[in-house]
């Protein structure tokens, strides 16, 4: 086809005067924009083209608005008006057009202008809610091109408000009986699911019904949902697994239509959807995996054909496998697979090859070491984007030993790269690798100079931040510490001495507060000198304002001594009267300072780094100020987020036609209150903490840390272990074990060395060992299962800078995988028979029964909660009596509250991990049992737990370390959240070792429902008014209210309060005002009204997400009623 | 999938697709500074860019670019075969097709492409019933005409 396809069309100009070519039989050359195309072809300036549209667009643009226009002149309008917008010039006019075409039109005008409405606008144009009644109209139609059309146009746009006017007919739509109609509303209600997940929460029961449907494209669709609910709870969906396994291996075996063959594979849209969704239901639930080991040996096995298609099936299936917990043959034949993609010639597959190797490498470092000459090979390839994916694999390998080469080779890219995007990537992880394993303090203070000439102005901020907390905090030697700081200020000297004027404005302000504060270190270096020096900068002509106020602020800490305190003087005169008003205030600071050196010693006590200080972070001491203010007439102040609110219900669109389920108004309490000037007054301190709350998740701007000695300095206390860290890395040793040289040695004589002239190998085998080193004697160790210090350290790394980098969040799983088949396999082997037997016999008419049986969400839920003990049943027999007794290990401090049921969390043959909470007023305490049911006793235990949505701490005094046979220990949390989501999850690995057995891990994960973290919030009615103004993060919805005696508001209101915990503020005839908090401190309030038998609620907050998320467990709540 | 560009090796854009809300300056810039990129890079290279946060997947087909702005996660491959098998629907429909024929019949091209991918997704990969929907609309667009 393809030789077809890539026939010459050189010769442009010349087809264009033959009208009778073919292929282009359908050519309009005639047609309106026929001539416009020829004539922009024949053009030969981008002026004369400017001109010509120009015209072009005037002529229809007095068309479509003359009455006189048919809808097909305007169709053909609307087609020349598309071609204008694509060569890039505006022709928004036509906009209101191209929905009236979509309205008014014929069949056949209709589809040109839905057409142009899905390219004119996006989801968020306020005119395409002048589409929503033509969608309504259409989708009604009994012509099916007419509600194709519709669907295909919801699929792609939708204003999210409107779904609900919608979406009944959307959902009656998949019980059409055509499959095109069905499989466009699938992928309507996919859409829905993206943009406003809430709107479509109560129809999944509609999506099992699609996934069983007869037709496989209709069935196909509904994965698209499927993988992104998996994504966003994979717990909830553990059930599907054995139904998904089945579709899988019927599409592999070649069950389907051939229709829906590709090059003579089998759906490969479908089982590439199908292997991402088994991945993420795998991860981490070794019960789980097992159901798809066959299938996935089954897909790797018959995808042989030499094609791209299948290699893409063969990677996501090896992706796959390295995902869900491990079996040695699937990983063997997946590292196989992979070895081919890195050594294959085309160079796609090699890339994949290399990312494939980055996504494993961690988890098995010994594949790398197979593939060393290739990755060198690759680090030399002329496609920077070979080049680029090396580095990113060499990047998950770095350790204490390779790092100044690894570091070099990434350093030589930063050089020659001239993509932003790259540069800011790579920089970020030079400068994480610098602070990680840094052998000593030159190569770090080198190396951190050149990543900041490199990175220049367009770094991440937190990399010149955390630069210069680490030099302030310093590690455990002061020796140590003022090595490093002196070395820095010797080397920025130097620097300043030379070229200066070729820094980045970031790396002058590193440099200039560094000698601020340590010059004084560096006995010969007078500080007048760096007085001079800096004030170079100042008559820099880039020097940018924000720099010099830091030279400013750095001079403030030198000016001592006779010579440094006329350099001031000289400075301040000619700053005193900079336009810049921050200069100015510097430079007076400067001058007075200078001039009083005692009041300078308080100000700016050397040394003084580590000293907490007092922040009054709502600013009240100007209340009086601002009070006067507003008595002298000032306007009140008003956060942002209400200006731009007030200003859009100013100019806003009138909803009426559709407002049918819309509250619009917010008419009573709360709202009257929003101009009064004297409560603004009054909650200034409280809007100004709310703002820092919605703050603190961006990142920490360069100016703090000039500001830091003013303003304290908490939060750099969670930072200090990364820290001392660094101070404990190791030196290189120059020479390698001889043991690891042969282990390098052999893996290098299996690979395939294309043949290279002996000098260039041996340059290469150089690197190679420079590169690899310590990767050998890693694996083999873990492999062993000893005890190893360096995955520990990246544990704790992680723990430390949440989430920074990908590599280190990984960590885990690699940790835990390693070593656990074989015990895996020992333990399961019983269960493993049962679990592949069932879903072999399972045909589609069983998962079909078995989705109707429990066919709405809720019975989804506990129905996983019933099975996942049942699988454990059989060798769990005396489950029962020991909640009982688990219940009496309580900590003393909880023994007395009430508790949540204890739910088991895994188990293998020697221990029974299980879980309960306690709600606290100000935290959930997290209890974690650890019951040995082996007969002897457990050595080295460690319990890790982690969460992206929660703050965990220890509350047990010292970590329990050994369990005695048959006896249990008890591990205590207090957890906060962090970032609230519907569910949160809490992962953990437990460690342990039986006398004389080898090391052994077992994981778990363990879900908490955030109602467990919801607390009334007790306020006023006023405080209610003056924090809402304050919240930004707001969602509406309508909520079905409680309709069973005579005050229905009252009744809804009483069952959140009682099932969620809300405090119910205030009741005023059809509203009410509710106020709850997520421990710790994060407030959040709901408005409800009663409108049209429904209530319409709208929440604010200043956290992102918790208003969605109240929302979804008040919409559970109302409906478990 | 992000969105859909197909440009000329003059770095003329001939189709646009996108399926993600994005402001006409941003689209402006993001086409320029691909197609920029996309041109410069040599025959024998790799189809896939990475590209600010996301993954570029193109291909040449005589004189036009088909290139695709996927997400990190996704399969590279596979996007590479929408891109074939949305060159193989239209070389069926048009009947081996070549730049001409998208340049006057891009709304051809543009209902071809809904009724392949749809909001991003792959929705119908049979190339006999994309055929046949986009054929049956035609069909009632000729009566129409007729009456």
């Amino acid at each position: 086809m393809s030789d077809v396809v890539e026939k010459t069309l050189t010769a442009l100009p010349s087809l264009l005067s033959l009208d009778s070519q073919p292929g282009s039989a359908k050519l309009s050359s005639t047609s309106k924009l026929g001539n416009l195309i020829r004539g922009i072809t024949e053009l030969t300036s981008k002026h004369e083209e400017e001109k010509l549209i120009q015209r072009e667009l005037t002529s229809i643009k007095d068309q479509v608005s003359s009455p006189n226009t048919s809808m097909r002149q305007m169709k053909e309008l609307m087609v020349r008006a598309i071609y204008c917008e694509m060569l890039g010039y505006e022709a928004s006019f036509s906009y209101i057009h191209a929905i009236k075409l979509a309205q008014q039109g014929s069949v056949l005008d209709k589809r040109v202008g839905y057409l142009a409405v899905s390219l004119f606008l996006n989801e968020s144009h306020e005119l395409l809610l002048l589409l929503v009644n033509t969608v309504l109209k259409d989708l009604q139609s009994t012509n099916l091109i007419e509600v194709c059309m519709a669907l295909t146009v919801v699929s792609q746009m939708f204003p999210k408000d409107m779904i609900p006017a919608i979406l009944p007919l959307v959902e009656d739509k998949l019980n059409h009986p055509k499959e095109i109609i069905r499989r466009k509303a699938v992928l309507a209600l996919y859409k829905f699911y993206l943009i406003a997940p809430n709107q479509v929460q109560h129809i999944h029961n509609k999506f099992r019904k699609a996934l069983c449907d007869k037709d496989p494209g209709v069935m196909t669709a509904s994965l698209h949902i499927y993988l992104q609910l998996i994504k966003e709870n994979s717990e909830g969906y553990k059930d599907l697994t054995a139904s998904f396994v089945t579709i899988l291996k019927q599409v592999v075996g070649g069950k389907l239509p051939m229709d829906f063959n590709y090059h003579s594979v089998p759906a490969p849209w479908l089982q590439i959807q199908l292997l991402r969704i088994l991945s993420l239901l795998g991860k981490n639930d070794q019960s789980t995996s097992e159901i798809m080991y066959e299938v996935l040996d089954e897909s790797l096995r018959r995808a042989e054909m030499n094609h791209n298609i299948t290699y893409a099936i063969l990677y996501e299936c090896v992706k796959c496998i390295y995902t869900i917990q491990p079996k040695s043959e699937l990983l063997e034949k997946a590292a196989k697979c992979i070895g081919n993609f890195v050594l294959s010639p085309k160079i796609n597959l090699k890339y994949l090859g290399l990312k494939a190797l980055t996504y494993v490498v961690q988890q098995d470092p010994k594949l790398a070491l197979q593939h060393q000459m290739t990755i060198i090979e690759c680090l030399d390839h002329p496609d920077l984007i070979i080049k680029r994916e090396t580095l990113e694999l060499l990047f998950r390998i770095t350790n204490g030993q390779n790092v100044t080469v690894i570091v070099e080779k990434m350093l030589d890219f930063l050089r020659i790269s001239k993509d932003d995007y790259t540069t800011i990537d790579l920089v970020g992880k030079v400068a994480e690798l610098a602070e990680k394993y840094a052998p000593d303090n030159e190569w770090f203070i080198e190396t951190m100079n050149t990543v900041f000439s490199l990175g220049g102005d367009m770094m991440q901020p937190d990399i010149p931040n955390s630069f210069l907390k680490l030099l302030s905090e310093g590690f455990d030697s002061d020796e140590e510490d003022r090595k490093l700081r002196l070395f820095a200020v010797d080397s920025y000297v130097s620097l300043l001495q030379s070229e200066p004027n070729k820094l980045p404005q970031r790396f002058l302000q590193v440099i200039s507060w560094v000698l601020g504060e340590y010059s004084h270190l560096s006995a010969e270096l007078e500080p007048a000198t760096v007085m001079t020096l800096l004030s170079k900068l100042l008559d820099l002509k880039h020097t940018s304002s924000e720099t010099k106020s830091w030279v400013l602020m750095a001079m403030t800490k030198l000016c001592e001594g006779g010579v440094a305190i006329s350099v001031a003087q000289d400075i301040y005169e000619t700053h005193s009267s900079s336009m810049d008003t921050v200069l100015r205030q510097r430079a007076q600071e400067l001058q007075h300072l200078s001039q009083d050196s005692e009041l300078r010693g308080r100000v700016l006590p050397r040394d003084a780094g580590l000293m907490p200080l007092e922040v009054d972070s709502s600013l009240s001491f100007l209340d009086g100020f601002v009070s006067e203010a507003l008595a002298a007439g000032a306007a009140p102040y008003k956060p942002p987020h209400q200006r731009q609110e007030e200003l859009a219900q100013a100019k806003a669109l009138s909803l009426e036609p559709y407002s049918l389920s819309l509250p619009i108004s917010m008419s009573s309490c709360s709202i009257a209150d929003r101009q009064s000037p004297t409560l603004m007054s009054m909650s200034s301190g409280l809007s100004g903490d709310s703002t820092d709350l919605s703050h603190k998740g961006g990142s920490t701007t360069l100016k703090l840390d000039g500001v830091k000695r003013v303003w304290g300095r908490e939060g750099y206390l969670a930072q200090r272990e990364p820290v001392e860290e660094t101070a404990q890395v190791e030196v290189p040793s120059p020479l390698r074990s001889p043991s690891q040289q042969a282990e390098a040695d052999s893996t290098q004589s299996q690979t395939p060395t294309p043949t290279v002239t002996p000098e260039l190998e041996q340059d290469k085998q150089q690197l190679a060992s420079s590169l690899f080193v310590g990767l050998g004697s890693q694996s083999s160790v873990c492999l062993m299962g000893k005890s190893d210090p360096t995955p520990q350290r990246f544990r704790r790394k992680a723990q430390g800078r949440a989430s920074s980098s990908g590599a280190s969040e990984k960590t885990p799983t690699s940790l835990g995988s390693t070593p656990s088949p074989v015990d895996n396999l020992l333990c399961n082997s019983l269960l493993d028979s049962n679990l592949v037997s069932e879903p072999t016999n399972q045909t589609p008419q069983a998962s079909q029964s078995l989705d109707t049986t429990n066919g709405n969400c809720h019975e989804e839920l506990t129905d996983v909660k019933e099975n996942n003990p049942s699988l454990i049943h059989n060798n769990e027999e005396p489950d029962k009596p020991k909640d009982l007794c688990l219940s009496s290990h309580l900590p003393t401090e909880l023994s007395g509250l009430s508790h949540s049921e204890i739910t088991p969390l895994c188990s293998n043959q020697s221990v029974n991990l299980s879980a309960c909470h306690v709600q606290k007023e100000d935290s959930l305490q997290l209890v974690i049992f650890i019951f040995n049911s082996s007969d002897s006793a457990l050595q080295q235990m460690q319990l890790q737990v982690d969460s992206g949505e929660l703050k965990l701490s220890l509350i047990t005094d010292s970590p329990v370390e050994e369990v005695r046979s048959h006896s249990v220990a008890v591990c205590h949390y207090s957890v906060t959240v962090k970032r609230p989501s519907v569910h949160v999850e809490v992962l953990g690995m437990l460690s342990y070792q039986l006398p004389g057995g080898t090391p052994q891990t077992i994981q778990f994960s363990h879900k908490l429902p955030l109602t467990t973290f919801i607390r009334p919030l007790t306020l006023s009615t006023e405080e209610y008014g003056s924090m809402w103004l304050a919240f930004s993060q707001d969602t509406k919805q309508n909520l079905t209210l409680i309709n069973d005696d005579q005050d229905p508001l009252t009744t809804t209101l009483n069952v959140l309060k009682k099932k969620l915990q809300l405090h119910v503020v205030e009741i005023i005839g059809v509203e009410g005002i509710v106020a709850c908090q997520l421990v710790q401190d994060q407030p959040c309030l709901m408005h409800c009204r009663v409108h049209a038998g429904t209530l319409a609620v709208w929440l604010r907050s200043p956290v992102p997400d918790l208003p969605d998320c109240l929302l979804y467990h008040c919409q559970r709540a109302l409906q478990e009623h | 999938m992000q969105f859909m560009l197909l440009f000329s090796r003059q770095g003329k854009l001939r189709l646009q697709k996108w399926y993600v809300p994005l402001s006409d300056k941003e689209k402006k810039k993001i086409t320029r500074e691909l197609v920029q990129t996309v041109l410069a890079r040599k025959p024998k290279m790799c189809s896939f860019l990475e590209w600010r946060d996301l993954k570029i997947v193109y291909k040449r087909y005589a004189s036009l670019y088909f290139c695709c702005a996927i997400e990190d996660q996704d399969n590279e491959l596979i996007t590479l075969e929408i891109i074939h098998r949305y060159v193989e629907l239209l070389d069926k429909y048009f009947g081996s097709v070549c730049e001409l024929d998208i340049i006057f019949n891009f709304e051809k091209a543009y209902f071809i492409l809904d009724e392949f991918l749809l909001g991003g997704e792959a929705q119908e990969t049979s190339k006999k019933n994309v055929l046949k929907a986009i054929e049956q609309a035609d069909l009632l667009q000729e009566v129409s005409h007729v009456g």
